[in-house]
């Protein structure tokens, strides 16, 4: 049984299917976070007091990671633009700095970040400033990683598609670039949130 | 292009990528929820009769064994072998769970119901009804089913994700039904889980957002495949406005569970940090609780959580009508024998329902001092959603106009939807109204509303959906005289549930009532109403027993349907009757040269013309 459209788009809409998949999953994903941000405005705005973000976060570790993961989606355009000019080789160099990138963001995360807070016992039951930023950092954090096991996915044993479906391993590579974008989004908005408002 | 072989019995039939197969598994797993979540339903309902008495169940229990017991024996003397022994099987395992939950120190010990078992039943028939019954019956097993069939398509747009969607379900099932043999016993919130209760209470609510949480999953999988399917593998010539209106349905619906379920989700994910790791999302500063104040840092909200939830749940209410209206149009369609009147503004109102949908959660929520800005946006807004469904509703009236109605079962039960979901969205009406919604909400009136909207309204759709498709799935018909016998006598009881509700309601009756009212001054004049409801619902459980002796039967000794028994235009009906699993759906890809609802066509020699006919002959 053959399913239509999974490499060439069809004619009157453009498209074929992976992509309308992902735009929609990403549809859902604004709402999710949407949902969670506008939790934070409506906690943010009941609230008497409210800390200043930097006074609690390190703006510049948070910059660090803003910084890779910026550079993360640009080496993800041109792993795919690599693909686009049948260039293997370079499509892999770019596709392991993404997700080195993505691994570099997380580590730093962790390492950095989560383990001092909570050596200094500021943990997500200590406030609702806490408790928000543990929850959108946290969830963010999962969908990097998500995002991070997919790329390893197809720079290792998921490019062996190029040798027989070369079209649509290109497109399998856009659509996870599409979810990578997405994810380095989100986390354009959550750092001046959450650091320096 | 996707090549997919299916070899042994488990890629056929368990871990099945085929849409037939998986829409069948989403049909039996939410067919089995229902009953299931019905009997917890009948459970309570001895409570609101017979406060304080010791439950005499075994009578009950008794009558589900030996269906179980009797539907087993049939399966295993039948072709169709696996499936009747496994229903059978199920059967048992039901009565199991039941024996259980109506024994025990926690739960009701000497057959007498304790009041944190009641308020976890009724927790449990919300949400087992809504999540794991209706919707995947309407969605997944229906929609599953009919709609690659009758867009003309091979499959979904993405197999392995359909199977994974009903997976997913599967699991949360599996969760929900583990959760009532936790300590403390199943989520006891109610379904809408408000907080700071939920937040306080037993473990049963965490394993309740486990559920949730693949549930939500499940059916985000399934609307990107659902949106996917109808754009891209429309048959050549099936146009959007050429569309039977339950793909229309089903593709508005799939739009709302894709944007509404995720701000659930994030709302679970914080009241599982709220009872996990103790942060205070929904608790606010300076709760007390027992003796002293909750050692928690508070600031935050519980309404909160209550816009996040209805902000899912409210276009639910929709996800719950819309497929439904769309089986009721393919049915009336039919057995009218004319095309639907107002198709087109038919399926403009649907859009216009789905995005209204999102902007009248609040209506919910009348009760909790909002604003009167608020309120006076949410009443407008709650007033024009209204609107579309009048429209939906009046078209499906004119439509009989004039028509030589063929009055078979799935036309009985697609036009004692039309009544039923009117007398539910009337008796709206008065509670999108905050100033008389202040009075109705929290009692009896609410839950007749909204009863009569989901189960004789979307529940008689779905029957109808089921004795309508079924000669497709199984190449056999329904017996028609128990199909009546089902009809009417569901009929008569379902409305003696539901219709004393508003009595009950008008007269001040809360609808949290453990003991059903007794011991409230108020309420004596309209008390004798909870005998007559608890026994018109037994009478309903009866009923169905009918329909599921009817269903085993005519699997077994139904006349034959052959492809097209009831004369139908649209595409699923030119596809073999139970088509194939092992190819794709069609002997030749169909092409589509006319609109949906051809029927009666003056030049034409036969009364129908199906979708795929070139000439009119």
């Amino acid at each position: 049984m053959q399913i239509p459209y999974t490499v060439e788009p069809r004619p009157d809409t453009g498209l074929h299917n992976a992509k309308i998949g992902i735009w929609l999953f990403l549809a859902s994903e604004v709402m999710l976070f949407g949902g969670l941000f506008s939790a934070y405005v409506l906690l943010r705005t009941g609230s008497i007091v409210w800390p200043e973000g930097s006074s609690i976060l390190s703006v510049p570790i948070g910059t660090f990671n803003t910084m890779a993961l910026i550079a993360s989606s640009v080496t993800m355009v041109l792993s795919w633009a690599a693909l686009k000019i049948n260039n293997l080789s370079k499509f892999k160099m770019y596709m392991f700095l993404t997700y080195f990138l993505g691994l570099v963001f997380l580590i730093v995360k962790v390492v950095f970040e989560y383990l001092p807070k909570f050596e200094h016992h500021l943990y997500p039951s200590e406030s609702t400033f806490l408790a928000i930023y543990f929850t959108l950092t946290g969830l963010h954090a999962l969908h990097v990683l998500g995002g991070v096991i997919v790329n390893i996915y197809f720079w290792g044993p998921g490019s062996k598609m190029w040798e027989t479906e070369p079209e649509r391993f290109t497109n399998r590579v856009e659509v996870a670039g599409l979810y990578w974008h997405f994810v380095d989004l989100v986390w354009i908005f959550l750092f001046p949130v959450l650091y320096l408002l | 292009m996707t090549e997919i072989s299916r070899e042994s019995i488990w890629t056929k039939y368990i871990f099945s990528q085929d849409h037939k197969v998986i829409g069948l598994q989403y049909a039996f797993t939410a067919l089995f929820f229902l009953l299931f979540g019905f009997a917890l339903m009948m459970i309570m309902r001895w409570q609101l009769a017979y406060p304080g008495k010791p439950i005499p169940a075994d009578g009950f229990i008794w009558v589900i064994a030996l269906l179980g017991v009797v539907i087993t024996l049939i399966g295993l003397f039948h072709s169709k072998k696996n499936l009747i022994t496994l229903s059978g099987i199920i059967f048992l395992f039901m009565t199991w769970i039941l024996i259980y939950l109506t024994s025990g120190e926690g739960r009701m010990p000497e057959g007498i119901m304790t009041p944190d078992f009641y308020n976890s039943l009724g927790a449990m028939h919300g949400t087992i009804m809504i999540f794991l019954g209706v919707v995947p019956l309407l969605v997944g097993g229906l929609g599953n089913y009919v709609l690659p069939l009758q867009i003309g398509a091979p499959d979904m747009a993405f197999p392995k994700i359909n199977m994974v969607s009903y997976w997913s379900y599967f699991l949360g099932g599996i969760t929900m039904l583990v959760s009532f043999f936790v300590p403390g016993g199943a989520a006891n919130s109610g379904w809408t889980s408000y907080p700071p209760l939920s937040d306080l209470a037993t473990t049963g609510q965490t394993v309740w957002l486990f559920g949730m949480v693949l549930l939500i999953t499940s059916s985000l999988l399934g609307s990107i495949n659902f949106i996917t399917t109808v754009i891209q593998l429309r048959a050549k010539g099936l146009t959007w406005m050429r569309l039977p209106f339950f793909v229309w349905t089903q593709f508005v619906t799939a739009f709302l569970l894709l944007l509404a379920f995720p701000p659930l989700e994030a709302a679970g994910v914080l009241q599982l940090m709220d009872r996990l790791v103790g942060t205070s999302f929904f608790l606010p500063s300076g709760l007390y609780v027992g003796t002293g104040p909750l050692p928690v840092s508070g600031g935050g909200s519980p309404l909160l959580w209550q816009h996040l939830f209805w902000f899912l749940a409210h276009p639910e209410v929709y996800v719950l009508i819309l497929p439904a209206m769309g089986i009721v149009a393919e049915i009336i369609a039919n057995n009218t024998r004319k095309p639907l009147w107002g198709y087109r503004s038919m399926v403009f109102a649907s859009i216009f329902l789905g995005i209204m949908s999102f902007i009248v959660w609040a209506h919910h929520m009348y009760l909790t001092g909002m604003g009167t800005t608020m309120t006076a946006f949410f009443q407008t807004t709650t007033m024009i959603i209204s609107i579309p469904s009048v429209i939906i509703l009046s078209a499906f009236f004119i439509s009989l106009w004039g028509g030589s109605i063929r009055f078979n079962t799935p036309m009985l039960f697609a036009l004692g939807f039309l009544p039923m979901f009117g007398i539910g969205g009337l008796t709206g009406l008065p509670l999108g109204l905050a100033s008389s919604d202040i009075y109705l909400h929290d009692t009896y009136y609410v839950i007749g509303h909204f009863h009569y909207v989901v189960a004789p309204g979307t529940i008689f759709a779905l029957f109808a959906g089921i004795y309508y498709w079924f000669p497709k799935v199984t190449g056999k018909m329904m017996d028609e005289l128990l199909g009546k016998i089902h009809f009417w006598g569901s009929m008569i009881f379902i409305n003696g549930i539901f219709l004393p509700m508003f009595i009950q309601g008008l007269a001040g009756i809360s609808r949290r009532l453990y003991d059903g009212g007794e011991s409230y001054l108020h309420a004596q004049d309209v008390l004798f109403w909870n005998e007559v409801m608890s026994y018109s619902a037994w009478g309903l459980g009866l009923m169905q027993i009918v329909f599921i002796i009817n269903f085993v039967l005519s699997l077994r000794n139904g006349k034959d349907a052959g492809s097209n028994p009831w004369k139908a235009t649209t595409l699923e009906w030119s596809a073999a009757s139970s088509p194939p699993i092992e190819h794709g759906n069609f002997d030749k890809v169909p092409e589509v040269y006319r609109a949906a609802y051809e029927y009666s066509v003056p030049e034409a020699s036969t009364d129908f013309i199906p979708q795929n006919q070139k000439e009119v002959k």
